[in-house]
Order: structure tokens, then sequence, then C-alpha cells
């Protein structure tokens, strides 16, 4: 079968390019490749509000299952900082629901989904793409222009296009997380834990939901002395004002890209969401850049086919269009891993007493210079600052 | 080469994203390595729950 345009996967990233594609009458088609769209889930479920209102997205209200007001953050210690204000009002969505919602609103707009079909090649032949898709109905072969890579961190698509799309081990978080019932957490806040013995060169969390919560925490292997699910276990148990009297009732993992890549295009290929890992790497949420950054593909998509141009060079139209936005933030927010991965504990417990809330919202929006000018202050940050924050 | 432990796997397909050779497969809920795992061990360092092994 032929295609204006063929979409692998259908998380948030896959349906909302589809939908913004098909809107503007074009022939698209969604492969997925699992039996149900949104399961099992890879994501702590937490969305901030203004990231969906800039793109004009309003939430199905069916998809919300708690309203944040802020976070509450911890130092190892257990010392709170805590961020309120508008901008870090969200939700935590149900993601399934959430992802079924979006796949509807494209299907709305003619777009053409199969699920528990999985794209298994694709080859360069004569200017197309033909993609075998495996499905109950066996094995078929999709010509198309145009490909969109929307199939997550295990790309495949990026692989095939000739990209490098391998997650680097020291750039991509070991996530593993329990939905819980009978939760102890304030449910209009989220809740950070930060610590060596917490998640070595990460975070733990607590998102409340209506009648759970999830608990989870990423690691970077290099500074870790067990598997992540050691720590949650340990974090679980060690954290009774939480968990005296919760259980789990479900328990998800992942891999989160903490990186800045930069090929998201090939011939007649485009990448988008976790496969590009657009992952903001800082607090690890991709969500709202898997969004984005199909909005900004959809555009040019919508003019490579009108133009019957489907070359690198078109399609980088869309790389431009993204790096325009985030590639100086990124580099900003990598600059800040960096110099977050090497504190120790103390340095931890140093921050909770110089940071208020605001501040640390505007280090997750790579605004640096006041961090800078604050931990130049502190003569056990100097050199680290020096060395990691500054040009 | 690796394995995979089934009883552990949560099929999150974490090892595919970091396999440098492409030697790994989820087909919804089973993850396969094929035979053009070099033995890297990578998957088995990044897996949240310890479900590869060699």
């Amino acid at each position: 079968m032929k295609k204006d345009c063929l979409v692998v996967g259908a998380g948030p990233a896959g349906s909302v390019f589809a939908k913004e594609l098909a809107i503007k009458g074009h022939d698209v088609m969604v492969v997925e490749k699992k039996q149900e769209i949104g399961t099992p889930k890879r994501c702590a479920e937490g969305i901030t509000k203004h990231g969906f209102d800039k793109f004009g997205i309003k939430i199905h209200p069916l998809c919300i299952y708690g309203k944040i007001k802020g976070a509450s953050l911890y130092s190892p210690s257990g010392k709170k900082v805590v961020m309120e204000g508008e901008e870090m009002e969200g939700y935590v969505i149900e993601r399934k629901i959430f992802e079924k919602w979006l796949a509807s609103e494209a299907i709305k707009n003619g777009a053409e989904y199969m699920v528990k079909t999985q794209a298994i090649l694709m080859k360069r032949d004569n200017g197309k793409w033909k993609v075998k898709i495996k499905s109950i109905e066996g094995v078929e072969e999709v010509e198309t222009k145009l490909v969109i890579g929307a199939d997550g961190v295990e790309s495949k698509v990026g692989r095939w296009a000739g990209l490098k799309t391998v997650n680097k081990i020291t750039d991509y978080h070991s996530g593993i997380q329990f939905e819980m019932a009978n939760v102890n957490a304030d449910e209009r806040h989220i809740h950070i834990f930060f610590g060596r013995d917490v998640a070595p060169l990460g975070y733990a969390w607590i998102f409340p939901k209506a009648f759970s919560a999830n608990v989870g925490l990423g690691i970077l292997e290099k500074g870790a002395k067990m598997k992540a699910y050691g720590y949650l276990i340990k974090f679980i148990r060690e954290k009774e004002e939480f968990f005296r009297n919760a259980q789990p009732i479900e328990i998800n993992a992942g891999g989160v890209p903490v990186a800045h890549f930069t090929e998201m295009v090939a011939e007649g290929v485009m990448l988008v969401g976790d496969a590009a890992q657009l992952v903001n790497p800082i607090h690890g949420g991709g969500i709202t850049r898997a969004i984005h950054s199909s909005i900004m593909a959809s555009k040019v998509a919508d003019n490579a086919i009108r133009k019957k141009d489907f070359s690198t060079e078109k399609l980088m139209e869309y790389q431009k269009m993204w790096d325009s936005e985030y590639e100086e933030k990124t580099k900003k927010l990598m600059k800040l891993r960096a110099f977050l991965e090497k504190l120790e504990d103390s340095d931890f417990e140093l921050l909770a007493d110089i940071l208020q809330g605001e501040d640390i919202y505007a280090l997750t929006q790579a605004k640096l210079s006041f961090f800078i000018k604050k931990v130049l202050k502190k003569p056990s940050l100097l050199k680290l600052a020096k060395k990691y924050l500054m040009d | 080469m690796v394995r995979v432990d089934y009883d552990k796997c949560l099929y999150c397909a974490g090892c595919v994203g970091v396999c440098p050779v492409d030697a790994i497969t989820l087909y919804e809920t089973r993850i396969e390595i094929s035979d053009e795992c070099i033995n890297c061990q990578i998957c088995i360092k990044f897996c949240p729950v310890g479900a590869m092994e060699e």
C-alpha cells in the first residue's frame, strides 16, 4: 500500500504528528506495535499546565488524574524546599487514557491507525521508503516518501535511516517505578528526593494520582552500587512516613535519555520525541518536548509533501526550527547536569539552604547566571562551578 | 552472548536503546537478542531490574 506518510509509534509524539498532518488533508498512517496504545507506561505522568497552554492543547478532563500546585524537594537529610506558583501548576495524567485520547483526535481528523502492528524493516528504494509491517494479518509493505520515527527510546527507524540514535549509558537514566495505592503524600505536590544513596546521579519521585501515586526513581549506572530496582525497594522501605500502608498496583521501567542529540533528520525521515532523545536533561520530562517536536515536524512535513521534496536538506528545516528554540537551552542544561552530577550529599544540603523554590524552577529552564553568582560565594562549590558552569 | 531472564523483564526496551549494534528488539512484550550481540554487556549495566545476564 502507498501512503503520503507513515508514522511508526502511537505515543504522544506519533499521535500529535498524525493529527497535525491529517488536518492538512494528507494521507497518514500510524502503526503501533503494542496491542493497546498507552500501556505499559514508561513515565511518571507529570506535565506542566503552561507547557500545554503554549501549544493551545486543552487536555481532555478524563485524562487528568491529579491537579498539582507545586513541588516539594527533599535534600538527602530531608530538608524541604517548596516550589509553587503559576508555572509549577500541572497535572498528573493517566497516560493510557491520554494516549488513546490523542490517537482519537488524530483519527477524527482522518489519520489511519493499526495496532499490534510492528515495523520490522525499512529500505530505501528509488527515492522512496519501503517499510515492512507485521500485523495479525501478516506481513505487508508500505511505500512512502516520508517516515516519522516516533518509536521511542528503542527507535529502529532512526537506525534504519543511518542516524546515530544509540543512547550512551552515561546519558541514559535507568528508571524504575511502582504505581502504588495508599501512599501518604500531600497530593497537591509532586515530591522529589535527592541523595547519593537515594538515587545516584538522579532523583526519586512521588507523583500523586487519584487513587494511587507513581513512586519511582532514575539513576545513572556510573554512580550506582546496585540496580535501580534495589534503590527503589530501599527508598520505599526507608521512607516509612509515605509508604507505611502502601502497596504496588503496577510496576514500570524505562530508559530516559538525558542527552543533547543532534541528528533528527535523514532522507525522507524525521525523528520526533524520545526517538530523537528530546527530553529535558535536568528533570527528564519528555511529553512537552515530544509534542512540540511533532508540531514542528508536521509543519515541515506538510510543506515537503506539497513541494514533493523529501530531501535531507528540506527536512532539515525541522531540525533548524528545533535548534532555534531548544539548542542553547539544552546545552546549558547539559552543563548544569554535569555540575550536579559532581555534587556530594553535603553540597545538596548547602543548595537546599541557599536556593528558593523559584530558583530551582529557573534552573530547570536553563537560567543559570543567578545560580552561578550564588554558588561562587560558596567556597566548597567554587571550583566545580568554575569547571562546569562557566565558559 | 547476553540472555534475558523473562521472569524479571518488564519489557521497557531500555536495553534496545543502548545496544550499540542493534542486536536487541522488543516484540510487543518479548525482548529478543540476535546473533549480532557482541557481548559488550552495556544492556546488563543499564537494565533497571537486572533481567539481562551473560
